[in-house]
């Protein structure tokens, strides 16, 4: 690094932005100065990158998607499928300029004043912040959302590892919350300009979550599987998202445990819901709807905001998958339930944990052994 | 006949350059150092000054806390110099060592015949109480103290580290006679851990045997203390290892002081890795044989690549160490690290990149840490997935850096000592001094519990 750059340097107040690039291309010749002499050469931002690639094909595919559901609501027929992702492409990038200059900045300025280095998690965040929100979130209010996040549920609990909750859902909770008539109902979900489009007969812009399974453009479970209907950017495609899981649980990157208990857990309340009679959507059919897959795969194995114990995971999964499909059935007032699943099941994780290291401890002072 | 532990977890380290099982040479240093930063635990007070003579056995350092814990020359000759850093603080006794060595003359004794306290009383007046250690917190035992049993790991496990077996297969008389000595010392067993059905130590009598199977940290005598019977509060365990036991069986059956031992000399750097015969505070100069001409970028650590101190060329040989690594500086940086799909050269256990594909292969590894230092991310499993111990080691190492006394209690802080954790430090992907931050932690506990 320049000199100038360095403490008593003219641009020292650049030197965490200017470090995080240079460690971007290149790894530091940094020598480990206490403790193990050799490391493991795995560090965070191999983990990041990872997770981003697993959502790469999400996030692909919502591109596309975006261009689709606007062919469709249209009525149009020429759009094939360069047309459809260049169309979503442009709707989408936006979002991530927002989401990326924003978050990114506010990281640079706080590693700066704290004097560390920029941590890789906000390029997971980033990434995901516009694949849970509506193509038509408007960009002042994402970039408000995102500043909210990042300060208030991140850097104000001392930066990245150390957050309670998923930054990327408190960006859409903030928004939800704030906004609910741009992120909730039938009018945000597709792209289409009034002033210029004509809209096809019969069209709602709904999603299928919130009719209840009902068909819009003859909905049918392999169209849900593919994501070929409206929703979040990136939510769309239970496919995309299991290719993105199988490289976490390749790589272990993300728990297997939650994601097989959030599975679990959706499914058991999905099932009392059948037999209760309270929703005409089969329980498996709940998995492919919604958020629930992308959220399932994405937010609630996030390592910082789960639970840290391996006991805990099974709960903390289970607990997402239960209340998810609670809210989905039993709240009239939302038709999803993932995203305050998941910041539920986060602001729990502490307990959770808690209770499992304090059973373990007391049952461990019980043991007798022979000296 | 023994008591079998199998540790599913744990993490071997594979790094290039295992000494071969023969003794290229015997080193008999020139100079020796006695230091005190050797011994954890010990508060020194000077006994000789610059000119006097000593014989191997002389007492050189006493422990301020308790004047009866000695530390002895280990070779004969003349204090050549003592040497203070900041503070007067004492650091070393150079010891400028005869041609000829002339041996301090002890009682020998039959322990078997001898109460408690004279066995004690032996191994202090010779010095070699240090030897024995204490859990909790590593640190030298307090002879006033009877200990709940004395644990003695028969294997190592780290990473290139001397094979007990070979070091001292040829002195198990020595080690029976010291296991019959400390066998008076504590009101339970001496427990002898050994991962190998033919081990020599088998020979050993009035032990209980541990077979351990299992990856690094396995052969730590405090993974094994853990698995066995864990310490607990208001709990003292005594550990001795091999070497400790040989100079105090050789004490007890010729009457002298003799802390000579067989040092690995391993690492991707060492030329013809071998073990050579030495004594502790063998200057690293001695060395040159081994790294040649490349003094100016390798690391040379007194101890294993985990745990060990960095010496340096100017270093000396620890008191406790029976392996000398030699390492390069890893001060390149690298182009396109992390992004690049596979790094061939370089070891993980992680699965983001595929060396866990070829667990046979060996790596050139070097003193890079990877990365830069991060909080805490990944959770604690994957940190306990390479600690064999019934402990969360995520939530003792924060317990230790909050420094919360009570949570460090109730998460193992009296179990472990850094070198337990070494391993969870070398997988951290967040590059954080695990061994470091959980020193303080018994530094504090030390602090407050005094």
């Amino acid at each position: 690094m320049n000199k100038i750059f360095e403490k008593g340097g003219k641009l020292y107040w650049l030197h965490s932005t200017v470090d995080a690039f240079e460690t971007f291309l290149r790894v530091p010749g940094t020598t480990a100065s206490k403790g193990a002499h050799v490391r493991d050469c795995v560090d965070l931002k191999r983990i990041v990158i990872i997770a981003l690639i697993a959502a790469g094909p999400a996030a692909l595919f919502g591109m596309w998607n975006v261009g689709y559901q606007h062919q469709l609501a249209i009525g149009g027929t020429g759009a094939h499928i360069l047309g459809n992702f260049w169309y979503g492409f442009l709707r989408v990038l936006p979002l991530y300029v927002v989401a990326y200059l924003v978050g990114l900045a506010i990281e640079f300025g706080t590693a700066q004043i704290r004097g560390e280095e920029v941590n890789e998690g906000f390029l997971m965040t980033g990434f995901l912040i516009p694949l849970i929100v509506p193509v038509d979130t408007p960009l002042w209010m994402l970039a408000i959302a995102v500043a909210f996040a990042t300060i208030f549920g991140k850097e104000v609990f001392g930066g990245t590892g150390m957050n309670i909750w998923n930054p990327a859902l408190l960006t859409r909770a903030f928004l939800f919350f704030s906004y609910p008539n741009n992120m909730s109902g039938s009018a945000c979900w597709i792209h289409y300009n009034p002033a210029k489009d004509t809209l096809v007969d019969g069209f709602t812009g709904a999603t299928p979550l919130a009719l209840d399974g009902a068909a819009q453009y003859s909905t049918t479970v392999w169209s849900e599987f593919l994501g070929t209907i409206p929703g979040s950017v990136g939510e769309t495609s239970t496919l995309c998202i299991l290719l993105g899981a199988i490289l976490l649980l390749w790589t272990g990157v993300a728990s297997w445990k939650i994601m097989l208990s959030s599975v679990a857990g959706a499914l058991f309340v999905g099932a009392l819901g059948d037999i209760a009679g309270v929703s005409a959507v089969p329980c498996w059919e709940q998995l492919i709807l919604g958020g629930f897959a992308f959220g399932t795969v994405f937010m609630a194995t996030d390592p910082v905001t789960s639970t840290q114990t391996e006991c805990g995971k099974w709960i903390y999964g289970f607990l997402i998958g239960a209340l998810c499909i609670t809210v989905r059935l039993f709240n009239p007032g939302y038709a999803e339930g993932m995203m305050l699943a998941i910041l539920l099941a986060n602001t729990f994780a502490p307990l959770i944990d808690h209770v499992v290291v304090s059973v373990h401890v007391s049952r461990k002072a019980k043991k007798t052994y022979e000296y | 006949m023994s008591n079998k532990i199998v540790l599913k977890k744990g993490l071997n380290i594979p790094v290039k350059g295992a000494a071969d099982l023969i003794v290229s040479k015997t080193v008999n240093p020139g100079i020796v150092a006695v230091r005190p930063t050797d011994f954890k635990g010990l508060l020194p007070r000077l006994l000789v000054k610059e000119g006097d003579k000593v014989l191997a056995g002389s007492p050189v350092l006493a422990d301020k806390k308790n004047a009866d814990i000695l530390v002895a020359s280990p070779v004969s000759g003349e204090v050549a110099q003592i040497v203070r850093g900041e503070k007067r603080k004492l650091l070393a006794v150079l010891i400028k060592a005869d041609e000829q060595q002339q041996y301090l003359e002890f009682p020998k004794a039959n322990p078997a015949d001898m109460e408690a306290d004279a066995v004690k009383a032996a191994i202090l007046a010779a010095g070699l109480w240090p030897w024995i250690i204490q859990r909790p917190y590593g640190i030298i035992a307090n002879p006033l103290d009877t200990p709940r049993s004395i644990f003695i790991s028969a294997f190592d496990t780290a990473p290139l580290a001397a094979c007990q077996e070979f070091c001292w297969a040829d002195q198990m008389t020595a080690i029976q006679t010291a296991i019959l000595a400390l066998g008076k010392l504590t009101s339970g067993s001496v427990h002898v851990s050994i991962n190998d059905e033919n081990s020599s130590f088998l020979k050993l009598k009035g032990v209980k045997f541990h077979t351990f199977k299992g990856k690094h940290p396995a052969g730590n005598v405090g993974v094994q203390i853990s698995n066995i019977a864990p310490v607990r509060k208001e709990e003292t365990v005594w550990t001795v290892s091999p070497a400790g036991l040989a100079a105090i069986g050789k004490l007890f059956a010729k009457g002298r002081y003799d802390v000579t031992r067989k040092v690995a000399v391993a690492g991707p750097m060492a030329i013809e890795p071998s073990y050579i015969q030495t004594v502790p505070g063998m200057p690293m100069k001695e060395l040159i044989p081994f790294y040649g001409t490349n003094a100016d970028i390798v690391r040379i650590v007194s101890g294993n690549i985990l745990s060990g101190s960095n010496e340096g060329t100017d270093g000396y040989l620890g008191y406790y160490d029976s392996t000398v690594s030699i390492l390069k500086e890893g001060t390149e940086q690298e182009l396109f690290g992390w992004i690049r799909p596979i790094r061939y050269k370089q070891f993980s256990t992680d699965h983001c990149y595929f060396s866990w594909l070829t667990p046979w292969r060996k790596y050139d590894m070097d003193t890079n840490i990877h990365g830069g230092a991060r909080a805490f991310l990944m959770n604690d499993g994957y940190y306990a997935k390479v600690l064999p111990m019934d402990i969360y080691p995520l939530y003792l190492t924060k317990a230790c850096l909050a420094g919360d006394i009570d949570k460090m209690e109730k998460f193992g802080i009296y179990e472990v000592i850094p070198e337990d954790l070494a391993t969870c430090e070398f997988v951290d992907p967040s590059k954080n001094n695990i061994q470091d931050t959980i020193a303080k932690g018994i530094d504090l506990m030390l602090k407050e519990m005094a």
